[in-house]
């Protein structure tokens, strides 16, 4: 049986042009439609990141112990974050910390990346592996390890030195206040050149084989051919690869936390650190809030520079 | 181009949107109902007839810590059936990050472990969230049971400002010292004693030294390892009264002080004449625990709570003592101190049954529970172990130190930041890299700022 559905009276020279408009409009108009199928995924998103993101803008204009009644005080804690000189500290030893997590993983992946692609040697995904590896060991173990690593007496990184005769060298890794930042940086060197590694060798899997075919008719060699086609095609890859570490750099806390809790003195506190330690040892939670921010406005800077560098040459 | 605009708008809309949502929970964080000076509902110590059910948050979740803790509950709900104990197990850091939220809930656990000092119990008493139990202590005689310092530990004016004074918060179960644990085996070949005064204690050191031993075993990686070094030298020179004060803020005291300044310098001169771990800065504080018990180092200075471990590890190889005065027969003085205090919430519509349980968990019989488990019960009058074991060693020096009342407070509790100032900066001074009197300077310089902001 057919329904015929009630057809409302297109009556006046209005509601004809609003009817033909529709008529023309192209499939899925009205485009704002599109944002109700959106809405539950942005409630939820709203509700757990949103929202306590502006939650924690909001807190940082406040002197706040977490328990009694909050005090407005504007832009103070802005304020104590720059004249602080411990905290001024702490973020100048995470853009050290860029230097180990990401600058030199990504050197290393690289490294690593275009010498397994140009060997065909056999067990390569085995190497491949265990290369990899250090990615997936959990940072409470990758910590647990390095500090034994780094210990002074029995750790297996002085003795090295000593059974090579190089007594000098030897020193306590972790409570040396030159060596301490440096010592850390570099558990993250470990921890994330896997993953660059990971990431540039699908990239080289992209590369047309005729562009080496290419370069080494021209006579390039290893050198020429790695710097000619490899780096320029993994420009991406790159990208992405250096927002991420740099990212994990920033945000370090576990690695930190687990081996020297920001000592010896405070040559290792970082900022991500300082917002865990102001908001529940000492209970300033306004400050960590806007340690927090101050955090997330520079990570935000410098990946948006990172990536606005990679897409613009290309 | 406009449907970049709508999301614009959509975005600004849905950023107003999570304002209000803000805004209607009340854009002022914490609550303004300040209970300061809230008197408590109900002062009766009677308990009820009807049936209860008390809900207890505490961190005893080690294993003779676990083992008093159930055993003493069981007890308390069958001498009173009409009590059910609620148990909520948490681990200290667990309970330090959840009990501000909690105690400030609707229905807030009755009984509750608030570790002392500023931060926790402090903030506490400031936001009015606990109780005051000084009617409750009048009731079962409390002020008796412990020295004076360990009470004052938990006491703090009704607005929170004044620590060491005021009202009674709560009470503790177990007390701690830190001391001088030393390996027997290790001080007979050196020829040496248990040193009366604090330059032999020096002498041992060099001896031990000049016997090719690390005469202090040291880790100072965790950080705050460090406290312990320092305030037991500190102890030689400054008062306790003066320490009392400074940490509890009374009174117009400095850390600039000529004897604080030379307990600076002589932690200093022991670490030039290498008489700590090599690289301790560097070393964790379980490492170095683990290495004295391997016959590595001929003193470690730490805490009664790694009695168990060394006992169990080096049995009768291991002894205690405290770090001796600077006159043979002068009372010794020693860092010390109590487990986390067991305090009653505003909230709780129970305050006489939980206050009668923790009476009951602090009690006679409760000492004698927390001895077999292998504690150290913070009472006056602890039960007597054997002698000759390490916990031998601790019960009666916990004895002397309450008869003469010589039990002197950590540093850190007080300011809110001090531990991160004390802890990194006693890290810098063991380095080398302050002098002295810097040291001391920078220090107080997180004190001045504290007390002004008061």
């Amino acid at each position: 049986m057919k329904v015929s559905l009630p057809v409302p009276a297109r009556s006046g020279w209005l509601a004809g042009r609003r009817a033909q408009a529709r008529d023309k409009a192209p499939p899925g108009e009205p485009r704002t439609i599109g944002y109700l199928y959106l809405l539950p995924a942005l409630l939820i998103y709203g509700a757990f990141v949103l929202l306590p993101l502006g939650h924690s803008v909001l807190l940082s204009f406040y002197e706040w112990d977490g328990i009694t009644e909050g005090t407005w005080i504007g832009l103070g804690n802005y304020q104590e974050l720059i004249t602080d000189a411990q905290t001024r500290a702490a973020f100048l030893h995470a853009l050290v910390l860029i230097l180990f997590y990401s600058v030199l993983p990504v050197a290393i992946g690289l490294l690593l990346a275009a010498l397994i692609s140009r060997t065909d040697l056999r067990g390569l995904t085995w190497f491949r592996t265990i290369l990899f590896l250090p990615q997936v060991v959990p940072l409470v173990v990758v910590a647990v390890i390095w500090s034994y690593i780094y210990a002074p007496g029995a750790g297996p990184l002085n003795e090295g030195l000593r059974a090579a005769g190089l007594d000098g060298l030897t020193r306590s890794w972790l409570g040396d206040f030159s060596w301490a930042l440096p010592s850390v940086g570099l558990i993250g060197t470990w921890v994330q050149y896997g993953l660059c590694m990971v990431l540039f060798i699908a990239g080289v899997q992209k590369i047309p084989t005729s562009l080496y075919d290419a370069a080494r008719v021209d006579g390039a060699g290893p050198g020429h051919e790695f710097l000619a086609v490899t780096l320029p095609n993994l420009r991406n890859e790159i990208a992405v690869a250096l927002t991420l570490t740099i990212i994990a750099s920033l945000r370090n806390f576990d690695l930190v936390y687990l081996t020297t809790k920001g000592g010896p003195g405070n040559a290792t506190s970082v900022p991500a650190f300082e917002v865990y330690n102001q908001a529940f040892e000492v209970g300033q939670v306004g400050f960590a809030s806007a340690i927090g921010v101050v955090l997330a406005l520079i990570i935000f800077a410098i990946t948006g520079v990172v990536n606005r560098i990679a897409e613009g040459k290309q | 181009m406009s449907s970049g605009r709508l999301s614009m708008r959509s975005l600004s809309a849905l950023l107003a949107l999570s304002l209000t949502v803000v805004a209607c929970g009340s854009v002022t964080p914490g609550s303004s109902d300040n209970g300061g000076a809230q008197q408590p509902q109900s002062s009766s110590t009677e308990l009820p007839k009807e049936d209860v059910t008390l809900t207890v948050w505490d961190q005893e979740v080690r294993g003779g810590q676990n083992a008093q803790i159930e055993q003493l509950n069981k007890e308390f709900m069958d001498e009173y059936p009409n009590v059910t104990i609620k148990r909520v197990a948490k681990s200290f850091t667990d309970i330090n990050k959840t009990l501000k939220l909690a105690a400030s809930d609707d229905n807030p656990p009755d009984v509750v472990q608030a570790n002392q000092g500023r931060v926790v119990m402090g903030q506490l008493v400031t936001g009015g969230l606990l109780r005051p139990l000084d009617d409750y202590a009048e009731t079962y005689g409390w002020a008796e049971r412990y020295s004076p310092t360990l009470l004052e530990l938990n006491s703090f004016s009704a607005d929170g400002d004044q620590f060491g004074t005021g009202n009674l918060y709560g009470l503790p179960q177990v007390g701690e010292i830190v001391g001088v644990y030393y390996n027997k085996d290790k001080l007979a070949e050196l020829d040496l004693t248990i040193p009366k005064t604090f330059d032999e204690f020096v002498d041992a050191l060099e001896t031990a030294k000049q016997a090719g031993e690390i005469p202090i075993q040291f880790g100072n990686l965790d950080k705050w390892p460090g406290i312990h070094e320092f305030q037991a030298v500190q102890n030689e020179f400054a008062p306790k009264d003066y320490l009392r004060q400074f940490v509890f803020g009374l009174g117009d005291v400095s850390f600039a002080t000529d004897q604080n300044a030379e307990a600076a310098s002589v932690l200093q001169q022991w670490v030039d004449s290498g008489y700590f771990t090599p690289g301790f800065n560097g070393v964790k504080y379980d490492d170095a625990s683990a290495a004295f018990t391997k016959d590595e180092g001929v003193f470690l200075i730490t805490g009664t709570w790694q009695a168990p471990l060394f006992g169990e590890e080096m049995g009768k190889n291991v002894g205690f003592f405290l770090m001796p005065p600077a006159q043979s027969g002068d009372d010794p003085v020693a860092l010390g101190g109590e487990g986390l205090p067991f305090a009653i919430t505003t909230g709780s519509d129970q305050p006489a049954a939980a206050a009668a349980y923790i009476d009951f968990i602090t009690n006679e019989h409760a000492a004698e529970v927390i001895t077999q488990t292998g504690g150290l019960p913070a009472p006056k009058g602890a039960p007597s172990v054997p002698s000759g074991t390490v916990l031998g060693d601790i019960f009666s020096a916990w004895e002397q130190l309450n008869a003469t009342d010589s039990i002197v407070p950590y540093i850190d509790y007080a300011t809110p930041t001090f531990y991160d100032t004390i802890t990194a900066s006693v890290q810098e001074l063991m380095a080398g890299r302050v002098s002295p009197a810097s040291f001391v300077d920078t220090v107080n310089q997180d004190y001045a700022d504290f007390m002004e902001s008061r």
